[in-house]
């Protein structure tokens, strides 16, 4: 059979990519599931310190591809689950270390080893983001409820139509329930409309989100965290599984739309 | 779904999230065809040129708008003739008579409270 390969990207900076990468990943692990996560962000290293696992880098993914190493020994093992494993980026080196080609060969033999192999983008559209879709079955693009992000967004669908790795699947992040409700945010439902792809996540914003990428443990793993919930129901339905969306977003939306309805929309 | 229905919001007071929404439409609809608004319109004015060499055209009335269905993106264009082509001018000959079904003068004066209302609406619209 072998893994899905699942590329995380987003056009747009900062917006969650990593963040997700982190949790998805540890969630699904925690589901049994044999996971490896490769931080294809040449230069910006990040996921090897949001999961904790910045000190027992050895090896990278451009020593991989170089062949200054065995894929294996570029493997780093998740302090608590056997089944989960990151490849970290070079921090040395820039995009143009990595090509398409290798990425497509480096997941062709992690593919019969594993359940899902996670890749975390850069932001951009160039040769990082690239590099991270060419490998990829499935496509997740993370966005918030902002103008900006969004249009980056779009664009970053249409690329992957371009590139047939398309249409994607959309995880809406940092999403604040109370603003919606005031009509003072882009709802879910707005977002979809919009971009016209389908939705596989809404993540609320979250305060415990930068303490746990402070402590290298990802909040999914924190009891009762709103936004870890989120990455929980997200890695089911990666898994095939049907979960209905939280009662994040979507509550206030159809508040705003009786409003709208009966011309009141200042309340 | 995004022209004519925002339109019609045109003018009420929203939260910055629907004009998030709105902005986003218009902006998108424009990276998606790779077309900026000017452009859009230099566009438009050749097509109702063309047009209008063929057949007379109600210009005030014309609609030219990009929309989105889906991901993909349309052009529809609402181009309603207008009535005064040769028949027109057949029924200009005719000479002007008096109408006498006219609603008497005075009567405009009786709706003095309408007055504030309509300016409100008025100002409304310039909102849009
Ligand atoms: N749901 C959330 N609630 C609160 N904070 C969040 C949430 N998601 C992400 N953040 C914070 O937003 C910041 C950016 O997140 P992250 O690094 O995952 O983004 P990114 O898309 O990977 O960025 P880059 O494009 O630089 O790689 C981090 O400080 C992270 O802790
Ligand atoms: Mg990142």
């Amino acid at each position: 059979m072998g893994a899905k390969v699942i590329t995380v990207t987003s056009g747009k900076g900062g917006v969650g990519k990593t963040t997700t990468v982190a949790n998805l990943g540890v969630a699904l692990a925690r589901m049994g599931k044999k996971v490896v996560l490769i931080d294809a962000d040449i230069g910006l290293r990040n996921l090897d310190i949001v999961l904790g696992l910045e000190n027992r880098i050895v090896y990278d993914l451009v020593d991989v591809v170089e062949e200054r190493c065995k894929l294996r020994q570029a493997m780093i093992k998740h302090k608590q689950f056997d089944h989960l494993y990151l490849i970290p980026a070079a921090q040395t080196r820039d995009k143009t270390a990595v090509s398409p080609e290798d990425m497509v060969r480096v997941t062709a033999q992690l593919r019969e080893e594993f359940d899902f192999i996670l890749i975390d983008s850069p932001a951009g559209i160039e040769r990082g983001f690239r590099n991270a879709i060419a490998p990829a079955n499935e496509v997740l693009i993370v966005t918030n409820p902002e103008v900006s992000a969004v249009r980056d967004a779009d664009r970053i669908i249409g690329l992957l139509e371009a590139a047939n790795r398309g249409p994607g699947q959309l995880i809406l992040n940092r999403v604040k329930l109370e603003m919606i409700k005031k009509g003072e945010m882009l709802s879910a439902n707005d977002v979809t409309d919009i971009l016209a792809i389908k939705l596989i996540g809404i993540v609320p914003e979250d305060d415990g989100v930068i303490p746990a990428s402070n402590s290298g443990i990802p909040v999914t793993l924190t009891e009762g965290s709103r936004a870890g919930m989120a990455y929980r129901n997200i890695a089911r339905r990666l898994n095939g599984e049907q979960v209905p969306f939280m009662d994040i977003a979507d509550s206030g939306n159809i508040l705003q739309r009786i409003t709208k309805l009966f011309g009141n929309s200042n309340t | 779904m995004s022209g004519i229905f925002d339109r019609f919001r045109g003018g009420r007071k929203v939260g910055s999230g629907s004009m998030a929404k709105e902005r986003l439409q218009f902006i998108l609809v424009h990276d998606r065809i790779n077309l900026p608004p000017e452009r859009l319109d230099e566009m438009k004015a050749e097509i109702l040129a063309v047009i209008s060499k063929y057949v007379s055209v109600e210009s005030d009335k014309v609609d030219i708008a990009l929309q989105q269905r889906d991901r993909n993106n349309l052009l529809i264009a609402e181009i309603p003739f207008s009535e005064q082509g040769e028949d027109a001018e057949i029924i200009r000959e005719l000479p002007d008579i008096e109408h006498t079904s006219d609603e008497p003068s005075d009567k405009i004066n009786e709706s003095d409270s309408a007055p504030s209302d309509k300016e409100e609406i008025a100002s409304d619209e310039n909102t849009d």
